[in-house]
């Protein structure tokens, strides 16, 4: 029988939280990021999209422990974050989705900026001859162009975010109930004698969302698509 | 009335083009290459000029803008092209994909935020008869089609100068003859001063009444439709 323990179903609900604040969280600063990298020259221009890309590159359990050692209660940015804003990262979910959004950062950032790099730039002059200033430039022609490479950078944010295990449980542990997600109670469970029945359940439960995901991107996709081209 | 006098260079290339334009049509004409869009840019203010100065508007074209410098080095103005109104067809269009027909002709009106005008939208829509494609996204068009809407776009916004950058270059002859007469009642009915840049010398007889030619990035000669006779006996020469 697949019957899912209350245990189980906290880390699935979790593990979908965590994947959709990240994910949206990041996206305005996703957006920003690409179409600096796209469209702007400036000094520091290749350090800017090293270090972006870096979470991509490095051992997970350094972004996790770097996270730690800025990000934590006592830390630099998380003493600041918390005296300011009452934002807690450590050992609370909140710090799960910053060690998410960090590490889907750079496939957000290279999705948005391949779709920028591919508009047309002599469409945004033409807006411009037509009265609309550089913000609305980007509003109304720039972004609606990029939708479809903005969704599949959503996609691959939110896939990200859910397969993600290194950065977090070395950034916020893994506790059940607030760190807990899914990858990680599938590593808990596999340490336990005769844990690994259960954790093939939540295997199932992790493939069927990531092809859930995939299949609605596939779809969002497309509609943008054709939407540009006029059906 | 228009006043360009400007400099510009691109590596070996330079470009140099004093002139003036009244009310009416007027052609840039010249051989491809010579500069011509470059100048257009400029005037559009998607080109920054090294050195000079652009104006733009006085009495005679009845405008109310008041004398307006667009470009000056010397005294550091360069208005950006979104505050310059001035109406550009470009040759290949550059219709908006994402947006229908009706809202490309919009898009002026709307980001200016002007008030809607429905007279003069389907006054246009009219004179330029394309309210049968106003639901339509641009990919569904012809290149004719297009280029009627991207005039149509650039006269809606209420320009004070219209430039026309080879808007037939990328039709057959047979669509050249379907739309010129929309673009002679254009000059006729939308009292915008134009801009037409060609390298078609039927094209300028038909449109314009006065010639800057323009050659290898300067202008060799200004005055009327007959400068196009000589042109062609200088080239047979």
């Amino acid at each position: 029988m697949f019957e899912l323990s209350p245990q189980d179903w906290t880390a699935i609900q979790l593990s979908l939280r965590i994947a959709v604040v990240s994910t949206l969280v990041a996206l305005p600063f996703g957006v920003a990021i690409a179409t600096l990298l796209a469209r702007a020259s400036f000094w520091g221009k290749s350090a800017l999209d090293a270090l972006i890309h870096l979470p991509l590159v490095l051992p997970p359990v350094v972004t996790g422990y770097l996270l730690l050692i800025s990000f934590g209660r006592k830390a630099p940015f998380g003493a600041f974050l918390a005296d300011h804003f009452g934002i807690v990262f450590s050992f609370r979910w909140t710090g799960a989705a910053l060690a998410c959004g960090v590490m889907a950062f750079p496939l957000m950032v290279r999705a948005i900026r391949l779709s920028i790099e591919a508009i047309d730039q002599r469409l945004e002059y033409a807006a411009a001859t037509l009265g609309a200033n550089r913000l609305w430039t980007f509003a109304t022609v720039t972004l609606p162009l990029a939708l479809p490479g903005i969704i599949a950078g959503m996609v691959l944010a939110f896939a990200r975010a859910l397969g993600e295990f290194g950065a977090t449980i070395t950034f916020v542990s893994n506790i059940p109930g607030e760190t807990q997600t899914i990858s990680a109670a599938i590593y808990t469970l596999t340490q336990v004698p005769g844990g690994d029945a259960d954790a093939l359940k939540l295997v199932v439960v992790a493939i069927a969302i990531s092809f859930a995901a995939l299949l609605a991107s596939e779809w969002f996709a497309r509609r943008a698509i054709a939407r540009l081209h006029g059906s | 009335m228009l006043t360009v006098d400007i400099e510009k260079t691109f590596g070996d290339f330079r470009l140099k083009a004093p002139f003036t334009s009244e009310a009416g049509a007027t052609a840039l004409f010249g051989p491809s290459g010579a500069g011509k869009t470059s100048i257009i840019n400029m005037i559009a203010g998607l080109l920054e000029p090294d050195r000079g100065r652009i104006t733009l508007g006085d009495a005679t074209l009845g405008d109310t803008l008041g004398d307006a410098v667009l470009f000056d080095t010397e005294s550091r103005v360069n208005i950006p092209p979104w505050r310059r109104r001035i109406g550009y067809v470009f040759q290949e269009g550059r219709l908006f994909p994402h947006l229908s027909v009706a809202h490309n002709l919009d898009y002026g009106r709307w980001v200016s935020g002007l008030a809607d005008d429905p007279r003069e939208f389907n006054h246009v829509v009219e004179m330029l008869d394309i309210g049968h494609l106003l639901e339509r996204r641009p990919g569904k068009l012809s290149g004719g089609e297009r280029q009627r809407v991207a005039v149509g776009r650039a006269l809606l916004m209420r320009p004070r100068l219209l430039l026309l950058d080879e808007p037939l270059a990328s039709l057959d002859a047979a669509r050249k003859r379907d739309i010129m007469p929309y673009l002679e009642r254009l000059r006729d009915e939308a009292r915008v001063p134009i801009i037409y840049v060609s390298h078609n010398a039927a094209e300028v007889r038909r449109i314009a009444k006065r010639v800057v030619r323009i050659e290898d990035g300067e202008v060799t000669a200004t005055g009327g439709v007959d400068l196009l006779d000589e042109t062609q006996a200088d080239m047979l020469a």
